[in-house]
C-alpha cells in the first residue's frame, strides 16, 4: 500500500472551554476527494483549518510528507513559522468569503504567492498566473480589481490563486456558501473539473448532491468526532448512524 | 481708533522669515519621517508576541500622548543634559519632542488601521505560505495605510504646526523669526498675520496633494 499524503492522528481542538472535536484520525491518499459534512457547529470548518494550521489543534499530530506538526504543546507558540509556511505552500486553501486581496488586480492576486513566497520573477509569475486564470475561465479579467467581479468570479480567482502554488492538496471551506444560488454552479463546475483531473481535495460543503457526485469518500462529523465515514453510497444513500440519518433527513426535507 | 496696517518692516525683513521658513521645513521633514516610521514600529511593537515589547510600546504611547510637547521639548533641552553628559541643540530637542510625540499618536493610527483589516486577509496570505512579515508588507500594511491616509495627513499637518513650539528653545523657525521682527519694530499684528498666512499658504497645497494621493490609492475600490 502506498503512503498516505496526509495523516491526521488523534487531532483535537477546543476553543477555551468548548471542545469542538477530539480523536480525529484520517488518512488522505493522493487523488482522494473527501467531502466533510455535518451540522453547523460540528467542527467541519475547524477541522479543515487545522490541516493547514490556520487553527492550531491542541491535540494530536499532522503528518504531511516530511513535515510533521506535533501539536501536544498547544497554543501555537510551539510551532515554528518555517514549518507552517512550508506546509501551507503545499496545501492550497479556498475560503467561504474568497478573501481576495482587494488592493491587487486579479492577476496580482494569483501571482502574489509565486513572487513573494517562491521568489519567482514577476513576468514568469504573471504568465503562470494567466495560465491558472485560463483554467478557471477568467483570463479576460486579469487586470480587473476584485471589487469589480461577481461572487462566483471572485471564488474562481481564489481557486486560481490556490492552484498557482501547485499544491498537493486543496482545501475548500464551504466554497459556495457565500454565493447567490445562480452563481453556485460555475464554482462547483471548476471544482468538479479539478476533481476529474485527479487533484487531491478536502471539501467542506452543504451541497450534499455535489459531494455525492464528486467525492470518493464522505466524512460526517457529529458528536465531537468522525461519526460516520465511507463511500458516498454508504454514507449518503445508506447511512447507519441515527445522527447521519437525521442530518440527511433534515437536508432533504424541502427537496422536491 | 483706527489702526493703520504697516507691513513695511515685515517686508524689509523678508530674509529673516525666509531663513525661518527653511528652519521650519527642515524640522518638519525630519519629524515627519521620524514620527511616522517610529510610529509604525511602536504600533507593531504593541502587537508583538513578546510581552516585554508590548509593554514597552504601550508605555511609550501613553507617556508621550499624555504629556505636552512643549514640556517635552523644554525637558529635552534643559533637563536631559543635567542627567546625561550630552549636548542638546535646540534642533535636537525639538526633533525629540515633536517626533516622539507624533510617533505615539501615529502608532495609534497605524494600530487602528492594522486592526481594521479583516482576519480573512491574514488567513488568505498565510494560506499561500507567507510568513508574518510578508503578510504585513504585502497584504496588511498596503491596505491599512490606504485607510489611514486621512488620519496620517492630519498628523502631518499637526507636525508642521507643532514646529512653532521649537521657538521656546530659540530654534530658528518661522515663529521665532517673527518674534524677532516684531521685537525690532513693535508691530506684532503685521508680523504674526504674515506668519499665520505663510503657514496656510504652504500647508494648503500640501493637503491638496494628499487628497490626490487618497484618490489615487482608492482606485481599486
Amino acid at each position: 500500500m502506498t503512503q498516505p499524503l496526509l495523516k491526521l492522528s488523534g487531532l483535537g481542538k477546543s476553543f477555551s472551554e468548548n471542545r469542538v472535536f477530539s480523536g480525529i484520525d484520517m488518512q488522505v491518499m493522493a487523488g482522494d476527494r473527501i467531502a466533510i459534512i455535518g451540522a453547523s457547529g460540528s467542527g467541519k470548518s475547524t477541522l479543515l483549518r487545522c490541516i493547514n494550521a490556520l487553527e492550531k489543534p491542541d491535540q494530536g499530530l499532522i503528518e504531511f510528507g516530511n513535515i510533521s506538526l506535533a501539536t501536544g504543546q498547544a497554543n501555537g507558540q510551539a510551532y515554528k513559522e518555517k514549518d507552517l509556511c512550508a506546509l501551507r505552500q503545499r496545501v492550497g486553501m479556498v475560503f467561504q468569503q474568497f478573501n481576495l486581496f482587494p488592493h491587487m488586480t486579479v492577476v496580482g492576486n494569483v501571482s502574489e504567492g509565486l513572487v513573494t513566497v517562491r521568489g519567482m520573477n514577476k513576468s514568469e509569475a504573471k504568465a503562470l498566473a494567466i495560465g491558472e486564470l485560463r483554467r478557471v475561465g477568467l483570463e479576460d479579467k486579469a487586470d480587473a480589481y476584485p471589487s469589480h467581479l461577481s461572487g462566483g468570479q471572485k471564488q474562481r480567482v481564489a481557486i486560481a490563486r490556490a492552484l498557482a502554488m501547485n499544491p498537493e492538496i486543496l482545501l475548500f471551506d464551504e466554497p459556495t456558501s457565500a454565493l447567490d444560488p445562480n452563481l453556485v454552479g460555475e464554482v462547483l463546475g471548476v471544482i468538479e473539473q479539478l476533481a476529474n483531473e485527479g487533484r487531491t481535495m478536502l471539501l467542506v460543503t452543504h451541497e450534499i448532491g455535489f459531494a455525492y457526485h464528486v467525492a470518493n469518500r464522505i466524512v460526517f462529523l457529529a458528536d465531537g468526532g468522525i461519526y460516520e465515514t465511507g463511500t458516498p453510497d454508504e454514507v449518503l444513500k445508506n447511512p447507519k448512524g441515527h445522527l447521519t440519518q437525521q442530518f440527511l433527513a433534515d437536508h432533504q426535507r424541502f427537496q422536491f | 481708533m483706527t489702526y493703520y496696517w504697516n507691513f513695511q518692516s515685515v517686508f524689509d525683513n523678508w530674509w529673516a522669515l525666509a531663513v525661518g521658513l527653511g528652519g521650519t521645513l527642515r524640522l518638519f521633514i525630519v519629524c515627519l519621517i521620524l514620527g511616522m516610521s517610529l510610529g509604525l514600529l511602536v504600533a507593531l511593537g504593541r502587537r508583538s508576541r513578546t510581552k516585554a515589547v508590548r509593554w514597552a510600546s504601550t508605555a511609550f504611547v501613553e507617556f508621550f500622548r499624555n504629556t505636552p510637547v512643549l514640556v517635552q521639548i523644554l525637558w529635552f533641552y534643559y533637563a536631559l543634559p543635567i542627567l546625561a553628559p550630552v549636548e542638546i541643540s535646540p534642533f535636537t530637542a525639538a526633533i525629540l519632542g515633536i517626533s516622539l510625540n507624533s510617533a505615539a499618536y501615529s502608532a495609534e493610527i497605524y494600530r487602528g488601521g492594522i486592526q481594521s483589516i479583516e482576519p480573512g486577509q491574514w488567513e488568505a496570505a498565510k494560506a499561500i505560505g507567507m510568513n508574518g512579515l510578508q503578510v504585513l508588507r504585502r497584504i496588511v500594511l498596503p491596505q491599512a495605510i490606504r485607510r489611514i491616509v486621512p488620519a496620517l495627513t492630519n498628523r502631518g499637518i499637526e507636525i508642521f504646526k507643532m514646529s512653532t513650539l521649537a521657538s521656546v528653545v530659540a530654534y530658528v523657525e518661522m515663529l521665532q523669526q517673527g518674534k524677532l521682527i516684531a521685537s525690532l519694530n513693535f508691530n506684532p499684528l503685521e508680523v504674526y498675520t504674515v506668519v499665520a498666512a505663510l503657514f496656510m499658504i504652504i500647508l494648503y497645497p500640501l493637503v491638496r496633494v494628499t487628497y490626490a494621493v487618497e484618490r489615487h490609492l482608492s482606485r481599486s475600490d
